[in-house]
């Protein structure tokens, strides 16, 4: 068996592991309802006391006794997205070995190279904030069908850069790229998660608001949402300017108003839309989250839309 | 009089603090990216303007209208620029005065701490052996001020993060300077586009005559192009087994002051001082000598443009208009003048129809041309391609093919039906090119840099406050009070107020001893 192929396998693996951290993340849920209930009891504030002065913390009064099983679940989905997210990064660093060049040449790469980052990102959120775990849900499901996409509709068999693309600002520009959309693909999850959360305490009881029950609370939300925003929409910006600069080499102008450059500008308006949004008080919570969804919208619209609509220069998509 | 007058100056207060709200620069960002979708979707006179024709023809109905709208040039329709212009205005009026506040809180000493600094997010209390200056030694990094009270205690009050703001600042200030830096380049810079066919008699120098396309800028002469002239000497490109190129570049010869050997491909432009060279396209001209019923013999070096870039299949047309003129008077006969137009195929397959390339490098060449008779329409005042025949003429009958296409080897040669000759007698590389000046670009890109690290300062950046009241307990030791206050988003405030707190020299805790609620965890 090659590289190519290899590569080709693991993706089937990778897929199954973020469907078994899905189905687990899914059984905690469904048995976190009662967990729920045994704490609503408790007091809802809880202390920091990382790296403090000894200060009178009171016991923990999240979990009664020891896990209960939705909890070792909820461990376990864990668990199961991080082997997913190490084959998911064998499907990837194989996929480049055999290429022999950074694996985000093509649609089909680029999308697997976000997707990646975005498994990644969701660890370190589960490191830093384990109590926002059952976003694992929702996270899960859009790793696979964006990567069932990639597999079923973008793939294309491995074949070097055309020259255009043959440079250390493409580079530059794809990796900073993919790494700030696979921060705002899991900046996304938070945000829509808000809305589900929001309209349920709203008191809304139609389907998607119903699923908000057990969801973490409103605000932690919103905050994880801010967090990943503000550290990935600096990095879109460098993206894109390393891209006007990598434009400039290429083609003479550093802008061009084609349909990708286009988007990003778009994207990076409703971004900064949100950001602006965020800091106003008199713009409703739920509006500024809706401005955060639109925002990840316009990337998929870069990415699948512009490719297969639209032609410009940038549609070395790879997709016939 | 007075009274409208202060009416109206009142009115235009209210309407230039409405601009200036966050609320209206929030508006008019979603106008901004709402009204960039039609460029994405409708073709673009700088992106791709032949598409424009096309809608044309497939919406006759429509496509004058959105042509009058600025459909088809959004970027620089009036009523993008008014989006932007009043984005803009609006984004001065924002940043003007916050500059002043912000160096006003950069001068003013920070706040005493408040009476009650219990009702602070974060709060402490204890008793500690440090004195007032020990403290604010020990609050390195903040700004700090000690003020002695007249009942006997001391407060010490500390903030940082000023740096927040300061970002803030420069990131929007750093966007103006991005738009004067395009303004400058559409203005005073200018960019032509030239195909280079291989060979000495072929090359062309900068000036606007000699440009297959010119766009010069609002402010630009054409005495203030460079003065050079470019000669193609060579051509190397490698291509895969399928067809999609893998290398290709050029070797130019430049003559300005001095005359130099240079190569340059695509992602390496040659920078040639004030206006730079960019290798945007390729492909093949045919060489044809066409000898006329008067035993005329005329060569044409014929650039053929590719249809395809992975097999450069190509399309154009040679054209004699001085073909069986009159040999003695030397004037032309509009109704023998002399066409071929066809297609150029590199490779073309072992069997089967020649007209479609399989490979993009020359291993078994053909033209497959069709001959036309007739009036060219070469001298209507209307400018037409020298890559395709004015298709008016073909329609009007003027113009007219006849026989059969024929298709050619290299070397080969075609008898017409009146007994004139056309010999295909090679081919040559064909560049084409992009110059490009444009001044603005240094603007743009020292901008962006600071657009970037003002961003990154204001969005990482926090602003804090710290207070601490020591009050003397009789024995030397001090009785002490701690508050803080996160002005920002601020995740890891508690961590970092645990860090203040450590270093206090507390002793003995209080009892109302709490740190922030981090919301997160
Ligand atoms: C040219 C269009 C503009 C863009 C692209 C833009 C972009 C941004 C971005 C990305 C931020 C987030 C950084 C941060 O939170 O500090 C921001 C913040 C801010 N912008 Fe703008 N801005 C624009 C125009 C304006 C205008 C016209 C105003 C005034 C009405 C304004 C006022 C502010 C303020 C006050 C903040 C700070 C919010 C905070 O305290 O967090 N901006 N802007």
């Amino acid at each position: 068996m090659n590289l190519s192929t290899l590569s080709d396998n693991l993706l089937v693996f990778a897929i199954l592991g973020y469907l078994v951290a899905m189905i687990l993340h899914a059984s905690e849920y469904s048995l976190a309802g009662k967990r729920r209930a045994a704490t609503a009891a408790a007091p809802a504030r809880e202390l920091v006391g990382a790296g403090g002065p000894p200060v009178a913390v009171p016991a923990e009064p999240d979990i009664p006794a020891g896990p209960d099983l939705g909890t070792r679940l909820g461990g376990w989905a864990v668990y199961a997205t991080g082997l997913a997210v190490l084959l998911h990064l064998g499907t990837v660093a194989t996929r480049g070995l055999a290429a022999g060049r950074m694996p985000w040449g093509n649609m089909y790469e680029f999308v697997l190279a976000v997707t990646l980052v975005g498994g990644v990102a969701w660890l370190g959120v589960m490191v830093q904030l384990p109590k926002l775990r059952l976003l694992g849900l929702p996270l899960t499901v859009v790793q696979i069908l964006l990567l069932g996409f990639a597999g079923l509709v973008l793939y294309t068999q491995i074949s070097p850069l055309v020259p255009a693309l043959q440079s250390y600002w493409f580079v530059i520009h794809v990796t900073s790229v993919v790494t700030a959309s696979g921060l705002l693909l899991v900046g996304f999850v938070p945000a829509a998660m808000f809305l589900v959360r929001n309209g349920h305490d709203d008191g809304r009881v139609r389907f998607p608001y119903t699923l908000g029950a057990r969801l973490p609370n409103a605000e932690a939300l919103e905050r994880l949402t801010f967090r990943l925003h503000a550290f990935a929409f600096p990095l879109f910006t460098f993206g894109v300017a390393a891209g006007a600069v990598w434009a400039e080499a290429a083609w003479g102008r550093y802008w061009g108003w084609d349909p990708k450059e286009t988007w990003a500008f778009i994207s990076w308006v409703v971004y900064a839309g949100y950001l602006h949004a965020r800091s106003t008080p008199s713009v409703n919570r739920r509006v500024v989250m809706w401005i955060a969804v639109l925002g990840f919208l316009t990337m998929l619209m870069n990415l699948f839309g512009v490719n297969f609509f639209f032609t410009g220069l940038h549609s070395y998509a790879g997709v016939s | 009089m007075k009274a409208i007058l202060g009416f109206a100056v009142a009115k235009l207060r209210v309407a230039w603090r409405q601009l200036t709200s966050m609320r209206t620069a929030l508006v008019l960002l979603f106008l901004l990216a709402v009204a960039s979708i039609p460029g994405s979707i409708l073709p673009q006179q700088g992106v791709n303007p032949e598409k424009i024709n096309q809608y044309f023809v497939k919406h006759p109905d429509l496509a004058p209208v959105i042509d009058k709208l600025g459909g088809f040039d959004v970027f620089r329709s009036p009523w993008f620029a008014a989006i932007y212009l009043l984005l803009f205005t609006s984004l001065i009026g924002c940043i003007l005065p916050r500059t002043r506040d912000h160096l006003r809180a950069l001068l003013r000493r920070v706040p005493d701490a408040p009476k009650r600094m219990e009702r602070l997010p974060a709060h402490h209390q204890g008793r500690t052996a440090l004195g007032a200056a020990e403290v604010a030694a020990g609050l390195r990094g903040w700004r700090t001020v000690t003020r002695e009270q007249p009942d006997g205690t001391v407060t010490v009050a500390a903030e940082r993060g000023f740096l927040k703001e300061t970002g803030n600042l420069v990131f929007h200030t750093a966007l103006i300077g991005v738009l004067v830096g395009v303004a400058l380049g559409s203005m005073q810079g200018w960019h032509a586009n030239r195909l280079l066919v291989q060979g000495p008699e072929q090359a062309f120098c900068t000036t606007p005559q000699q440009f297959d396309e010119y766009n010069p800028g609002t402010g630009v002469s054409a005495s203030a192009l460079p003065k050079y002239c470019l000669e193609l000497t060579g051509f190397q490109a490698s291509y895969l087994d399928n067809g999609q190129a893998k290398s290709y570049g050029a070797t130019v010869e430049v003559s300005g002051e001095k005359t130099e050997t240079k190569e340059f491909s695509v992602n390496h432009p040659l920078r040639l001082g004030d206006a730079n060279v960019y290798l945007l396209g390729h492909g093949y001209a045919a060489i044809l000598r066409y000898t006329d019923t008067n035993g005329r013999v005329q060569t044409a070096v014929v650039p053929f443009l590719p249809i395809d870039q992975q097999t450069l299949t190509s399309e154009g047309v040679a054209t004699f208009p001085d073909a069986n003129a009159d040999p003695k008077t030397g004037k032309p006969d509009r109704t023998k003048q002399v066409a071929f137009s066809g297609l150029y195929v590199p490779t073309a397959p072992e069997s089967g129809m020649a007209a479609r390339s399989i490979y993009p490098e020359e291993r078994n060449p053909r033209l497959v041309l069709t001959f036309y008779q007739g009036d060219l329409g070469l001298d209507q005042g209307v400018p037409s391609s020298v890559y395709q025949l004015n298709q008016k003429q073909v329609a009007a009958g003027k113009l007219k093919q006849i026989g059969e296409g024929k298709s050619l080897e290299k070397g080969g040669s075609w008898t017409l039906e009146d007994g004139s000759k056309l010999e295909f007698l090679g081919t040559r590389p064909f560049i084409t090119v992009s110059l490009r000046h444009d001044p603005g670009e240094p603007v743009v890109l020292v901008s962006i840099l600071f657009v970037l690290g003002g961003l990154m300062l204001t969005l990482s950046g926090k602003r804090r406050r710290v207070w601490v009241r020591l009050t003397p307990a009789g024995d030397g030791t001090n009785l002490l009070e701690v508050g803080g206050l996160p002005r920002s988003e601020y995740p890891g405030f508690a961590a970092e107020f645990a860090g203040v707190i450590a270093k206090l020299g507390i002793t003995e805790m209080g009892d109302d001893t709490r740190e922030p609620v981090d919301a997160l965890r």
